[in-house]
């Protein structure tokens, strides 16, 4: 079935924006897991200055504190100019609203770090704030998939199998992701043991592998599922790994007095890639709801 | 609230009102109301022993200072962590001991001066130490970079503040018994002490022959508890004579 085309026109500027933005804010998620894993969330005691300047001296834990702070801070600014740029040039109304949804989501985070600092960062609000970064990313992902060539050109619709339908089981995917990701952000803020974010990898990769392979089964026709399948199956895979290496290298270097370097890498490359998955979890969802209509 | 945005205000001022407090401090001891302490320095005896290693003691890693390098130019030879310090007699160092419970509740003189801890070298000095429920915690920073102060307290309030390059020393007190907490710095996060609060003056921390000893203690049967960051709690009887000096040795091991 050909590709039915939208009517709004293509913004390469913006979409590569917006992908910027979306990469910055990765690249912010990877700055905030460095904090964590070195422990130098509480290097800077202040906020919303940092030793009462605008730029302390970038020694110790204070390097990765503030940097992550000054990272932050940039992606604020680029969130801004997103919700600008979406509102002069897009058309689609909801597109308006998601940049809105964007830079609230950017806003409540910088509030939540600044928090989190000033009550010696409490499990519930440090898990919060680390979970909300997931989600923000992911919002940025997805104004990337909106705002691309491919997107605007259309989709070739297929009908849904009635034996395997996968509308709702592709939303499964994300929340369980979502859930796995607090429950690890919390297992790292000291709210309880990574018992919970162990037990519960096994229950997200399956409902994962079950949406893959129903739709490499029932849906490998249509190309953007199949790939959009396939990524999130790889990535899931690599994640689920990493999970293994981060939790060995924490049981090796239990009694060490500082955090080691193999242990942050691992870590921090595991909470990389857990927004990767929900990013490409939530990417999927979007697809198939795109691409696979409801059966008459 | 027709805007969203009007809510950071209020979320702010619900950020800086609630100030760096993690848990809520008990109230302090009422120690005012109590009578003074009185020992009768003719009746007074001792506690005093020692605490032993038993076992091969851990190798302890050396510091990896090399993300400041400031600190690390300050130790001509690696300095090793001191988690763990087995004397060379086999005793433990760094172990707490006090008199956990046997005393009556009473007002015990303060000492005249503060405990002080010191940041040198990107180290804490002295790793262990104990002082006075209310006691002077004066803190100083030696060192040429910044340093945080985090005292992890569970019952009293904790804090984390900055302390630039020789800065003002700062004066803390704690209200509340504790023993023991951990002091931190995150920005170099191998920097950790550990503080016990006592209400009396009756504990010692073991240094480098693993003994202890307890003067002017009233007679009375207490129970002596020995704490060690890694190994944990232990605790035993003892019995002091009028003029009498009780012993106890505890024993670790690995």
């Amino acid at each position: 079935m050909a590709p039915n085309p939208t009517p709004f026109p293509y913004n390469r500027g913006l979409h590569r924006w917006s992908l910027l933005l979306a990469l910055c804010t990765l690249f912010l998620v990877v700055a905030g897991g460095v904090v964590t894993s070195r422990d130098a969330g509480l290097s800077v005691p202040d906020w919303p200055l940092s030793y009462g300047k605008l730029m302390p001296p970038m020694e110790g834990g204070i390097f990765y504190e503030h940097g992550h702070r000054m990272i932050a801070t940039t992606v604020g600014m680029f969130t801004i100019v997103s919700l600008v740029w979406l509102w002069i040039a897009e058309k689609r109304k909801w597109m308006k609203w998601l940049g809105v949804a964007a830079l609230l989501a950017v806003i409540t985070q910088g509030i939540l770090g600044g928090i989190t600092v000033l009550m010696l960062l409490p499990w519930w609000v440090s898990s919060t704030h680390a979970s909300l970064a997931q989600l923000f990313f992911s919002t940025t992902v997805a104004i990337v998939l909106f705002t691309s060539d491919w997107w605007l050109k259309g989709a070739s619709t297929i009908l849904e199998v009635a034996t395997a339908p996968i509308r709702k089981l592709s939303l499964a995917a994300p929340i369980c992701v979502l859930c796995q990701l607090g429950l690890g952000a919390a297992a790292r803020h000291k709210a309880f043991g990574s018992i919970y974010h162990i037990s519960g990898s096994p229950i997200v990769t399956g409902v994962i592998l079950w949406l893959v392979v129903r739709i490499l089964l029932n849906y490998s026709s249509n190309r953007e599922l199949r790939l959009g399948a396939l990524t999130l199956i790889s990535i899931t895979f690599c994640q689920v790994f990493l999970g293994i290496a981060a939790y060995m290298t924490r049981i090796a270097y239990a009694d060490s007095v500082q955090p080691m370097p193999l242990m942050v890498t691992f870590t921090v490359f595991h909470v990389a890639v857990g927004a990767l998955t929900m990013a490409a979890s939530v990417s999927l969802a979007i697809l198939v709801r795109r691409n696979v209509a409801l059966a008459a | 609230m027709k805007h969203p945005l009007a809510l950071l205000p209020l979320l702010l001022l619900a950020a800086c009102g609630s100030g760096p407090k993690t848990e809520t401090a008990p109230a302090a001891a009422n120690t005012a109301s109590l009578p003074e302490a009185h020992v009768d320095p003719a009746t007074a005896g001792t506690v005093s022993g020692r605490v032993l290693f038993t076992g091969t003691p851990p190798v302890m890693p050396i510091i990896d200072m090399s993300s400041n390098p400031q600190c690390e130019r300050q130790h001509k030879t690696p300095v090793k962590a001191e988690t763990v310090v087995v004397n060379p007699n086999g005793t433990l160092r760094n172990v707490f001991v006090w008199i956990k419970s046997g005393l009556s509740p009473a007002q015990w003189p303060m000492p005249a001066t503060p405990a002080k801890l010191d940041q040198n070298g990107c180290m804490y000095a002295p790793r262990v130490q104990g002082l006075m429920e209310g006691q002077d915690f004066e803190i100083l920073n030696s060192d040429p970079v910044n340093h945080n102060v985090h005292a992890e307290c569970e019952r009293n309030a904790a804090w984390n503040e900055s302390q630039p390059p020789r800065a003002e020393h700062k004066f803390k007190k704690f209200a509340s018994e504790e023993v023991l907490f951990p002091v931190t710095c995150s920005v170099h996060p191998w920097m950790r002490a550990y503080v016990g609060v006592s209400p009396h003056p009756f504990f010692f921390v073991t240094a480098d022959d693993g003994s202890f000893v307890l003067k002017g203690v009233p007679p009375g049967t207490y129970t002596i508890e020995a704490v060690h960051e890694k190994y944990g709690r232990k605790e035993g009887k003892v019995t002091v004579a009028p003029s009498g000096t009780a012993s106890i040795e505890f024993t670790y091991g690995s």
